[in-house]
């Protein structure tokens, strides 16, 4: 199928992505002869088999929901960007 | 002789009867690789002052009784997508350049307990997408066996450094054959173990229903001494499994009588270069003398493989890198207008092309109008390669197939062509799609004097199965013994 840049620019920001104007012809080209060869699969006549998502038959396990203290909040904040005590920091997004 | 001339299980006796410490063969190993590193670039991090202290922390449990184990003391050198508490861990992304991990990944808890000492984090392609540690934000790790070829990907590091004697072992991690194709272009042994019998906790997620951490070593004898070490139900993995685990090592046995070795013939045709498919079909030979049976046999899925994997993991990437937003963790863009704009620039900075490639990918056969073309039908697919791996493991113990179409190509060849690179994972994506236990092991070297890997497939939690035929053909052989450096060991 064919891949164009509006495509491209559709699911960039699905992905939260945003590419030069120059990159986003170069990414449909590419996009498109990746995706073209992906039509291989079409000639497997796949209509009475299930999607396999798990290759082994796992099954739920339940157990009692136990609350385990991390404790680490000020190691976990320290990684972060832009942070205070409690909290990580964003731009304002509420007015 | 050097300390690092032994295997991992050598040098552990030699640690277990005091006639090496392991300060020794640490310092040994942070001096190999500050020789080395830069010439190859195999390591992103080195850790002299931590694995020294550690090793003197070994040292003193050693000498108390306190552990016991074949690889106790034994340092090893790790992929830097596996979470090490409070040391830097990049995926090899400018986005996580600083994250220093607020916890242990479970296989470092395991390696630690038993003893091992961190040398360092590891080179590979960025998040683990690529074939060729070129899309590393760090620079290409180079192939210790000529320095103008790839070493191979993702743990391109981990080859190269095992590879070239820097370390004893190294952890490494294979979703589409990240193990196992630079184990081959390095010419080490490499394995992933059936998935779900290693816990992914800890390992930053790339597709995680194909994610499994293995190690690289000399040969399969320390490959699975790691194995017991690292193998076992974790449950902080949902997909860890209940299984036996932690008797590989003394299991070994290198006598296949009975046992059957298929040889898919659609693996064997066109694309295939005609020196690697030589000294592949040369293994099966030598299985043979051990008493193994030898079978041709068809597995019609070859052509479907590449293009399931690759829909399955962008898809799976797609989702899993949505994390990275410059908020929690890791690098943030400097200029931005709101929220929005922030993750978008954070984003886009801070990702290489091949990521952005697979996540936009990923996101358009999720999206809706391709989701049932595209996804739906990689996971129909996926049924029928792993229905023909059963047919195949009715049949058989062991499939054996090449790891690549080639030894290791040119830096600089494969970028220009993603799709050209995504071909070349032909032969090991379909043991991560059917979740089974697979090993590359050093075969032969091609006229340009690179490595050949032979390719070793087994049943779901057939890793003895693997082990033994991988152990059979080294015991006749010494492949797995060249080395880039000092020559083969006598």
């Amino acid at each position: 199928m064919k891949i164009t840049t509006e495509l491209v620019d559709y699911v960039s920001v699905l992905s939260r992505l945003k590419l030069p104007e120059e990159e986003k012809v170069k990414m449909a080209g590419e996009l498109e002869q990746i995706i073209g060869y992906m039509d291989i699969l079409n000639r497997l006549d796949t209509s009475d088999i299930e999607p396999m998502s798990h290759t082994f038959p796992v099954k739920n396990v339940l157990r009692e929901d136990v609350v385990e203290d991390f404790g680490g909040r000020a190691a976990l904040l320290s990684n972060a960007p832009a942070h205070d005590d409690t909290a990580f920091l964003v731009p304002k997004t509420v007015d | 002789m050097s300390l690092l001339d032994y295997s991992a299980l050598e040098l552990g006796r030699l640690i277990a009867a005091d006639e090496v410490s392991v300060r020794e063969a640490t310092r040994t190993a942070l001096d190999a690789i500050a020789a080395a590193n830069s010439d190859n670039n195999a390591f992103i991090t080195v850790l002299e002052e931590d694995a020294l202290r550690e090793a003197e922390q070994v040292q003193a449990k050693l000498r108390a009784g306190e552990l016991s184990g074949p690889l106790a003391g034994v340092p090893a050198a790790i992929k830097d997508n596996i979470c090490t508490l409070g040391v830097k861990t990049t995926c090899a992304s400018k986005i996580l350049g600083d994250f220093k991990p607020p916890y242990q990944a479970t296989v470092m808890e395991r390696l630690q307990r038993a003893g091992s000492v961190n040398l360092g984090k590891l080179n590979m392609d960025e998040f683990a997408m690529g074939s060729t540690t070129e899309t590393s934000f760090y620079g290409p790790t180079k192939n210790p066996w000529n320095l103008g070829h790839v070493p191979g990907g993702s743990s391109g590091g981990a080859a190269a450094a095992v590879a070239n004697r820097e370390c004893w072992y190294a952890l490494g991690s294979d979703t589409g054959g990240s193990i196992r194709q630079p184990a081959s272009y390095c010419g080490v042994t490499g394995m992933k173990p059936t998935y779900g019998t290693v816990s992914r906790y800890g390992l930053i997620a790339y597709a995680s229903s194909l994610d499994q951490i293995g190690p690289l070593a000399r040969s399969a004898e320390d490959c699975a001494a790691v194995l017991d070490l690292i193998m076992g139900k974790d449950p902080r993995d949902g997909t860890s499994l209940e299984a036996p685990c932690g008797h590989l090592l003394e299991n070994l046995s290198a006598d296949l009588t009975g046992k059957k070795i298929g040889i898919p013939v659609d693996c064997f045709g066109d694309g295939l270069d005609p020196e690697v498919r030589a000294a592949v079909l040369s293994v099966a030979d030598v299985l043979k003398e051990r008493g193994a049976e030898i079978e041709e046999f068809r597995l019609p899925i070859m052509e479907y493989v590449v293009p399931t994997y690759y829909i399955i993991a962008a898809a799976e990437a797609s989702s899993n890198l949505s994390r990275f937003d410059g908020v929690k963790y890791g690098w943030r863009a400097e200029n931005y207008e709101d929220l929005t704009d922030l993750y978008n620039k954070t984003r886009t900075e801070g990702f290489g092309n091949e990521v952005k490639r697979r996540i936009l990918l990923g996101t358009f056969v999720l999206s809706t109008g391709y989701y049932d073309a595209y996804y739906n039908k990689a996971l129909q697919v996926k049924a029928v390669i792993k229905n023909a791996f059963d047919d195949a493991f009715s049949k058989y113990d062991l499939i054996l197939m090449p790891v690549a179409p080639t030894t290791a190509p040119k830096l600089g060849e494969s970028l220009s062509n993603p799709l050209q690179m995504y071909l070349s994972d032909i032969y090991t994506v379909s043991v991560n799609l059917a979740g089974l236990p697979g090993l590359s092991m050093p075969c032969g070297l091609d006229k340009n004097g690179l490595p050949i890997g032979a390719q070793l497939i087994g049943p779901a939690l057939g890793e003895q199965k693997v082990l033994d035929a991988a152990y059979a053909y080294q015991q006749d052989t010494n492949y797995h013994q060249k080395t880039p450096v000092g020559g083969a060991k006598e």
